[in-house]
């Protein structure tokens, strides 16, 4: 028991269960789920199906703030992508065909690549800071994405597009798969090879890793390209959900949603140890708390007041201070009531 | 250096010595140079361009049009000196300036409501503060719970912009001091104000001189027993009360109050004042540097305004410049430390 309540991910799971218990108390048709033609229907399964993007994003984002950095250009990025795929399919003849499809995506995905790498470089080669190196392509991103739709937002109609985000495979939704696929492989190269310890030891001091032959430079750069990939796909599942590419819309105040859920999930913004299991628990957290206020009727525009609440109470709670506090509280306790136990214990 | 010295005989070689001695000595003061050479190339290239670009109207619209801006940079200045960010400024401005706006419109005075709109930005940044400091929040969750927060009870306050009909409040706007073809007015005369009062305070108070030296280094500071939490906490107080006062200014602007106002402002902020020269890592920069930081973005956005381009170009240029900046910046940092 005292193993699991240490386990890092402990709290943010447990946040996520009351949380979850909440809104199966206060409206029990939150957890009902139908079937209809063979999919599945509910308020969960459109909780997996919504988070896709934000997994996606807040996957990449984990990675960068493991090497201690911060990518703050996603949102940015995920116009860029839904931006150029848009635009390929609707000047295309046969907006249907999967080549052009295919095209569109890869396009949008390839530009978003060399746009993360283009952060990588400023951050892992020229050593600008991350907040300032990737401010520069969320201020100039959304400019160039509008650029590429000429200031409209491109609307087009095709159907295998449209499946990406609505489409069900074997009862679920599809963008549920393209969030178990992203999170399978980071799990797999992160975890499976040693790349998940050099990232976390270029995040805990680059100077010693890069002393001790790790090449820090071409991991930092990697994470910056794969947050770049990773939100370039987020940015194709949102331009399919909408149907558009809205290049003011498109992925708005999303890296704060991601920075959040990472923190959420209990990576430190200092970098070093990260926990994928923490940023997907983090995801639903946000993604559940969204629909809870919406579910309370709150008015969506004060949604931010319950954000701020929620992340002050996390923040606080997991804030070395309280926590000090509390410990030392419940060792007075003890050492008042059994001086000895404690000894031992120890 | 030894080729400088032998050629400090000739004059070109010894005005070439003085600037070296000059760069050495004024390291942090270049890239605040390097920004108002920026300026003055812009000003130069746009009246090259136009032939009625440098006007004293266009000038003094530069000032009006961004004085809420060059109030929050005086306030983030403050903030990122200390190697803290804020990321509230935008959303406390739409807060205090919808806030000021209801508030009046009920009948409220002028002279309540707007000590009391700098209050709650004062108190918006109080509480990020005392989250970075006794905490250990990082400043950019902590300054994001602020930015939740203030936008939020933006909205609480009013769903729809608010329009202001009480006159000591558009006066601020309206009054025009002319002198010639110069005019200023009063929110002009507030920003200006507001930027000497932060020249002030950081060059010649105790408090100032503590802003810089935690920002050089943290640990040190306290090791000297300088009052780091206080002086922590109070950069941020400072940035919230600046929020306060550009959500007065840009109410009396725009005769309204609106809960989306400033959205993306924070950026706008932080790009002006890293293109005026200060480090993000604190302890190195100037509140006059972020003035001519503030009127780049300004020249900027009028030069594409006069265009009659596409808004989304000035996204484009400004990242393209905080790009150039930060190159320029990192050079001059690694220069110095191997001097060093």
């Amino acid at each position: 028991m005292k193993k699991l309540v240490k386990h890092r991910v402990f709290w943010p799971a447990a946040a996520l269960v009351a949380l979850l218990a909440v809104n199966a108390i206060a409206r029990p048709a939150f957890l009902s789920i139908t079937v209809q033609d063979g999919e599945l229907y509910g308020s969960l399964i459109s909780l997996l199906r919504n988070s896709a993007p934000l997994m996606l994003v807040a996957l990449g984002m984990t990675i960068v703030i493991a090497t201690r950095g911060i990518d703050l250009s996603v949102g940015a990025m995920m116009a860029v992508s839904g931006a150029v795929a848009l635009t390929i399919i609707a000047e295309s003849a046969t907006p249907e065909a999967p080549e052009v499809i295919a095209l569109a995506i890869g396009a949008g995905v390839i530009v978003t690549l060399i746009a993360g790498a283009w952060n990588g470089f400023l951050v892992a080669v020229l050593g600008i800071q991350p907040i300032i190196a990737t401010l520069v392509l969320m201020l100039a991103g959304r400019g160039i994405a509008l650029l590429i739709t000429n200031g409209e937002i491109t609307t087009v109609n095709s159907a295998p597009y449209k499946f990406m985000s609505q489409g069900y495979v074997l009862g679920f939704p599809f963008a549920f798969f393209v969030s178990i696929a992203a999170i399978v492989i980071v799990v797999l190269v992160q975890r499976r090879t040693a790349l998940g310890m050099l990232t976390e030891a270029v995040g805990i001091n680059p100077e010693a890793s890069r002393l001790a032959g790790v090449r820090s430079r071409g991991i930092i750069w990697g994470a910056y390209a794969a947050s770049g990939l990773l939100a370039g796909f987020a940015g194709i599942l949102y331009s399919s959900n909408i149907m558009a590419a809205d290049s003011n819309a498109a992925g708005n105040l999303i890296e704060l949603d991601a920075i959040l859920a990472v923190v959420l999930g209990g990576t430190s913004l200092m970098g070093g140890k990260f926990s994928i299991a923490g940023t997907v628990i983090g995801v639903f957290t946000i993604q559940t708390l969204k629909s809870t206020i919406v579910f309370l009727g709150v008015p969506s525009p004060v949604t931010p007041v319950f954000m701020a609440a929620v992340v002050i109470i996390v923040v606080v709670v997991q804030s070395p201070l309280l926590r000090g506090s509390a410990l030392r509280a419940v060792r007075s306790v003890r050492g008042a009531t059994n001086s000895n136990t404690t000894e031992v214990a120890k | 250096m030894t080729d400088l010295k032998t050629a400090a005989t000739t004059p070109l070689g010894s005005v070439l010595a003085w600037l070296n001695t000059f760069r050495s000595r004024h390291a942090s003061w270049i890239p605040v140079f390097a920004a108002l050479l920026i300026l003055v190339v812009m000003f130069g290239f746009a009246q090259w361009w136009f032939g009625n670009f440098l006007s004293p109207r266009l000038i003094s619209a530069l000032l009006l049009d961004n004085a809420f801006l060059l109030i929050l940079a005086v306030g983030m200045t403050f903030v990122i000196l200390t190697g803290g960010i804020d990321l509230s400024v935008g959303s406390v401005m739409a807060f205090t300036g919808i806030l000021c706006a209801s508030l009046v419109s009920q009948g409220v005075p002028a002279a309540i409501a707007v000590p009391l709109m700098i209050l709650c930005g004062a108190g918006v940044g109080l509480l990020i503060g005392v989250l970075v400091h006794y905490f250990d929040v990082q400043p950019f969750i902590a300054s994001l719970v602020g930015m939740f927060l203030a936008r939020g009870l933006a909205f609480l306050v009013s769903l729809r912009s608010i329009d202001i009909e009480d006159q000591s409040i558009l006066l601020l706007q309206s009054t025009r001091f002319k002198l010639g073809d110069w005019y200023i007015t009063p929110t002009g005369i507030i920003a200006l104000v507001v930027v000497i009062a932060g020249v002030l305070i950081l060059q010649y108070t105790r408090f100032g001189r503590t802003i810089y030296a935690i920002g050089g280094n943290e640990q040190s500071a306290r090791l000297m027993g300088l009052p780091v939490a206080r002086t922590k906490i109070l950069a941020y107080v400072i940035s919230g009360i600046c929020g306060g006062l550009a959500g007065l200014v840009l109410t009396a602007y725009q005769g309204s109050g609106y809960p989306l106002n400033g959205t993306g402002a924070e950026l706008d902020t932080i790009a002006a004042v890293v293109i005026g020269g200060t480090l993000l890592t604190g302890g190195s920069g100037y509140v006059l540097g972020s003035m001519i930081g503030v009127f780049v973005y300004g020249t900027i956005a009028a030069f594409i305004a006069f265009l009659g381009a596409e808004q989304s170009w000035k996204r484009i240029i400004v990242g393209a410049l905080l790009l150039v900046f930060v190159v320029v910046q990192r050079v001059i940092v690694t220069r110095s430390s191997r001097r060093s």
